[in-house]
């Protein structure tokens, strides 16, 4: 008789899941599963609801995330409302998702993955976390919560409420950005922007290096990816632009927002509530890791991969010295962690960009005249956990009559599963197994971050 | 001293509480070093349910003084959860508006979960039509929970998310031995500082694709209260606290109105009955408020407030 180990929760991630390991009679694993344990219904309950409503409703898919969904949200809602943004009200928004993402990825690579790399896979589960890292490091964990905290607070003073929030509104803004908060934003972005190059440096230097062995085999299998990029140069974008998918050799399709459904598919398990993408065009989905079809990835290495070239200076460099030594596209999945180093460098560069565009403090930060009307909008923006894909259908009141959400974490629920089984099945071997082993197993789904 | 201990959980939760927690601060990094022992916390910390390696049968979670659980409760795996969480911690404190009210995933109680399955798996645009997964999964509950209709709770943060300054002031007041720490029962109006005439408005009801009118270069103190201005403001049936102990409440810090997302401000208050009177009291005609439930019980669906449309 075969046996199952139930790995729950899945911890240091963001999101409900389990995996169960199946092992045959030999110990060794006959299937592994990430099983996705609810279904909240965010589609079901904003029918009814206001289109301009919505922005501050689906805020609560995500409590990491936020400003990502209230962001995607606000543009879905824009287009139904037929309203054109003016460019203040588009850029506060830009600026916004910069600042959301800072403190996002500093927590992830710090708190979140950094106790398998620096404290070691094998550590007991005790030490292995972030108060084992402020142990570890103090110097270093004190200027980390202190740079998080910052990000953070520096958002939540000019918006408002950093978690959850409110001031993306239909039509662009609800306020402006004054001088004197722009010039105090700007010095602490600056001061994100060197903590971002130091944190890069000191990953790629000190921490990868001892794990590029992992690197090489942990849940690695060959997909496809999905991104944004700037429809001009296909430089790497995560506010505005167009889908690019990407199959597992390089090539790809780019398309408008509008289009996404002749691009994505979704797929349902008998054994987890949550459905799994994949693209239409490549055939039916098959999960299977040797050879898998129509599984793309979403996230920072996706997007990292989807590319031609990063938006920003700092952040080229950093793709370049990745790029030489990893290629493109690169199916390794611990190097998600790397990739949402190169895009923290992005969005403090971005963010500065922003804050230095005059326009930024603009007094045309909301469009007027706003009335409801039947349309049909679909939002997207790239959230650090993948895109996200608001479509909403409104009546002649304005009022949600249908919506459609595909978001960060979906996407990967193929790939993720992919990679647990890919991971168990390496690892564990003749029933030998331990925490360790059970550990390097999640930090497959870990890498994702979902 | 030693180290008070503390387990943490999340149940149909964003992971907003939790972020909440960490904004805390630095305060919080003195905390975790001198003060408190996290012995489960699934956000942070490696500790399973069935034991390290999964072959335990019974979920189990470790004995703690205090235990905190944001989220409410939605399927048979939460009530599991929060249960043994009931059993195992001396001081069970409801984190968030999820946890005391239901929070925004209980909008989810006005409709049936057939109803919500047939989009899901089958109405989608994008969906392959498919029969509803059920194994190895745990069977959803026919509504979503607040935590104190399934177990006595011992203290209530609300707040989508709560405030830090709430959330550092009861894990100090727990740590000085107290256990009745609580928030004032007062209106998000209590900490708002727009100007208020208290007479008739001759505006009509708005919608948030009005702007609210005020100047960005002045303080709150010289916004006329947005209620008045006709922004069906949810401030005077909200439950105060999102500004911290001293600041102003959020959203009309960015000119927008409130939406009741700490809650309502006493346990068995009725919002959607006592904003009609606020309405009417400065001169709007309730009965023309669109999607009432919509607004009125966004965050507060649990305790039977939102029931099936059928
Ligand atoms: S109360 Fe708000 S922040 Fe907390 S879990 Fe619920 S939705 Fe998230
Ligand atoms: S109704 Fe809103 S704007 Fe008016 S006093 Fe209350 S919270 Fe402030
Ligand atoms: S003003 Fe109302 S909706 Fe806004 S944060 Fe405060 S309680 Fe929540
Ligand atoms: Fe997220």
């Amino acid at each position: 008789m075969g046996k199952t180990l139930n790995i729950a929760p899945i911890t240091r991630i963001e999101g409900h899941a389990s995996v169960a390991i199946h092992l045959d009679d030999t110990g060794n694993v006959s299937d592994a599963k990430m099983h996705v344990l609810s279904l909240r219904g965010f589609e079901q309950f904003v029918i009814g609801r206001p289109v301009e409503e919505v922005p501050r409703i689906v805020t609560r898919i995500c409590g990491i995330c936020p400003w990502q969904h209230h962001l995607a949200s606000n543009k879905a809602a824009d287009e139904c409302l037929g309203v054109e943004l003016p460019p203040t009200g588009r850029k506060l928004r830009e600026l916004c998702q910069m600042m959301a993402y800072i403190p996002d990825k500093i927590l992830h690579f710090y708190f979140l993955a950094a106790p398998d790399f620096v404290l070691g896979p094998d550590a007991d589960y005790s030490v292995r976390n972030v108060v084992g890292i402020i142990g570890a490091n103090p110097e270093l964990a004190k200027k980390v919560v202190h740079m998080r905290y910052k990000a953070q607070m520096m958002l939540e003073k000019f918006s408002g409420k950093v978690i959850h929030p409110i001031a993306g509104v239909v039509g662009g803004f609800s306020k402006p950005l004054l001088e004197e908060e722009r010039k105090e934003i700007l010095a602490g972005i600056q001061e994100l922007k060197d903590f971002s190059i130091f944190t890069i440096k000191f990953a790629r230097e000190e921490v990868f290096p001892k794990y590029l062995d992992a690197v090489k085999i942990l849940g690695v299998f060959p997909s496809g990816y999905l991104g944004t990029v700037r429809p001009s140069d296909g430089a790497l974008e995560l506010y505005d632009g167009e889908l690019r998918l990407m199959d597992q050799n390089g090539n790809y399709d780019q398309f408008k927002y509008s289009e996404y459904m002749d691009y994505i598919g979704e797929h349902t398990e008998p054994w987890s509530y949550l459905k799994f993408p994949y693209a239409k065009k490549w055939g039916q989905l098959k999960l299977d890791e040797n050879d898998p079809v129509g599984v793309y990835r979403a996230n920072t290495l996706a997007r990292i991969n989807v590319c031609d070239k990063m938006a920003t200076p700092l952040a080229q460099e950093e793709l370049d010295i990745f790029r030489k030594a990893f290629g493109r596209p690169t199916h390794l999945t611990l190097l998600y962690h790397w990739a949402r180093l190169i895009e923290l460098v992005q969005c403090c560069e971005r963010a500065e960009e922003l804050l230095n565009d005059p326009e930024i403090t603009g007094r045309e930060y909301r469009a007027k005249n706003i009335e409801p009307r039947a349309g049909e909008g679909v939002g997207c923006v790239e959230a650090a956990r993948g895109t996200l894909i608001h479509h909403y259908k409104t009546d002649d009141n304005g009022m949600v009559t249908m919506a459609n959400l595909i978001v960060g974490t979906t996407h990967n629920n193929a790939p993720m599963n992919l990679s647990v089984k890919q991971a168990a099945k390496a690892l564990i071997k003749d029933g030998k197994y331990d925490q360790g082993i059970l550990n390097r197993v999640e930090m497959a789904i870990r890498a994702y971050d979902p | 001293m030693t180290k008070v201990t503390v387990a943490e959980e999340w149940l149909n939760a964003c992971a907003g509480c939790e972020i909440a927690i960490l904004n805390v601060g630095d305060v919080l990094v003195d905390l975790l070093v001198n003060n408190l022992d996290f012995v489960h916390i699934p956000v942070i910390l490696d500790k399973k349910y069935f034991g390290q390696t999964g072959e335990e049968k019974e979920l189990s979670i470790p004995e703690a003084v205090v235990g905190i659980v944001s989220g409410g409760v939605r399927n048979e795996e939460h009530k599991e959860v929060l249960l043994e969480m009931r059993k195992k911690c001396q001081i069970l404190i409801a984190l968030g508006t999820c946890a005391t009210d239901g929070g925004i995933p209980a909008m989810i109680n006005m409709y049936t979960e057939e109803e919500l399955k047939q989009f899901y798996y089958k109405d989608s645009p994008t969906t392959d039509p498919a029969e509803y997964p059920t194994e190895h999964i745990p069977p959803l509950l026919d509504n979503c929970y607040a935590l104190d209709e399934i177990v006595k709770v011992d203290l209530s943060l609300p707040g989508c998310p709560p405030h830090p300054d709430w959330i550092a002031g009861a894990i100090l007041s727990l740590l000085d031995g107290k256990t009745d720490y609580k928030m004032p029962e007062r209106s998000v109006c209590d900490a708002c500082p727009t100007i208020r005439e208290y007479k008739k408005s001759m505006a009509d009801i708005k919608r948030l694709y009005y702007e609210a009118e005020f100047d960005p270069e002045k303080p709150l103190s010289d916004m006329r209260c947005l209620l008045e201005q006709g922004l069906m403001c949810l401030g005077p049936v909200t439950h105060v606290g999102c500004g911290g102990t001293k600041g102003a409440p959020r959203c009309i810090s960015a000119r927008v109105p409130c939406r009741g997302c700490y809650g309502p401000i006493r346990k068995g208050a009725k919002p959607l009955v006592d904003y009609m009177g606020a309405m009417a009291s400065v001169g709007f005609d309730p009965a023309k408020m669109p999607d009432r439930r919509g607004y009125l019980a966004r965050f507060a669906g649990a305790h039977g407030v939102l029931k099936k449309i059928g």
